[in-house]
């Protein structure tokens, strides 16, 4: 599945201020761990703010915090604010009204109904516990 | 007492609000609670279906587990599951299939509980892998399921309607 620069962007920008949301991080900070540039991810940190999932803490010491509910957003509320679903997308392209384009459209649409089931049950708080089991995992390999 | 009532009270996991809720396994007195839990969640009632059940699941055949949470005297949810071998070319495996908490007492982490107390009779029981099958529209226990740490098994689920 390929998402946008941007989506993948707000996935790690909101994962990063989810696993600490008491602290604030600034936006340099976050672009300098993703490699990306600040005003890019300043344009995603303003779409996030907008869908109430980060505040901006301006002053001395401010930057952005987590304050969505970790055990209730998902990974599909997060890439829908970048990427609303457009169902008739598929059906202008060139085909898609043949008897072919019909039967592709049916495969593609088990496809997508599967990935939507997946994206919308995976909460931010069961990324984190994945991230987490991740790091152990590859901590016990280096140790072994 | 069992494994099961062992491995609730040593659960490490209890959040603070659930102090004496112990996992243990099904007796024929709690069918009518079981049976209305899954009319509750599910809006169908199967009386037959549960009995059947709890004869195949609740009599302690080994392999086969039928359990209940039970807080202050009342049953709040079930789960039931068995180790299946080779079923689909798969080595002995744990299989959860039917997982069910009162809804008015959701997120109170009795699912988590009894998912762990169902794991450990899995593990004592030598399998180290469990499964299990859920609606594609049932967020809510495929949300639980994930939170708990499960992931796409290695199979696909297929279907053919009979009448076309």
């Amino acid at each position: 599945m390929r998402l946008h620069r941007a989506t993948r962007l707000a996935l790690y920008a909101v994962l990063e201020l989810a696993a600490t949301p008491e602290r604030q991080v600034s936006a340099a900070d976050i672009a300098a761990k993703f490699g990306v540039s600040i005003n890019h991810l300043a344009k995603v940190l303003r779409d996030l703010g907008r869908a109430n999932l980060v505040d901006a803490v301006r002053g001395a010491g401010g930057g952005y915090r987590f304050c969505g509910n970790v055990r209730r957003t998902t990974l599909k509320d997060v890439i829908e604010i970048f990427e609303p679903e457009n169902g008739a997308e598929g059906n202008a392209e060139p085909g898609a009204q043949t008897e072919f384009g019909a039967a592709l459209a049916v495969v593609f649409d088990e496809i997508d109904d599967i990935a939507r089931a997946t994206l919308d049950s995976i909460t931010l708080e069961t990324m984190l516990k994945l991230t987490h089991r991740i790091q152990k995992r590859e901590q016990r390999q280096d140790v072994a | 007492m069992s494994d099961t009532d062992i491995m609730a009270e040593n659960d490490s996991e209890r959040a603070p609000g659930d102090a004496g809720l112990m996992i243990r396994n099904a007796v024929a007195h709690d069918l009518p609670v079981v049976i209305a839990l899954d009319e509750r969640n599910t809006g169908i009632p199967k009386p037959d279906y549960w009995r059947d059940m709890f004869e195949r699941f609740g009599t302690g055949r080994e392999g086969r587990y039928f359990l209940v949470a039970e807080s202050k005297g009342q049953v709040v949810g079930f789960i039931i599951g068995e180790i299946r071998a080779w079923e689909f070319g798969s080595p002995p495996c744990g299989w959860i299939f039917a997982l069910t908490v009162n809804p008015d007492i959701r997120l109170g982490r009795i699912g988590t509980q009894m998912f762990n107390a169902i794991c450990g009779c899995f593990k004592a029981a030598g399998v180290t892998k469990v499964r299990t099958m859920t609606s594609r529209d049932d967020l809510t226990v495929l949300s639980f399921f994930r939170s708990q740490g499960m992931m796409a098994g290695p199979s696909i689920q297929l279907e053919l309607d009979l009448d076309e």
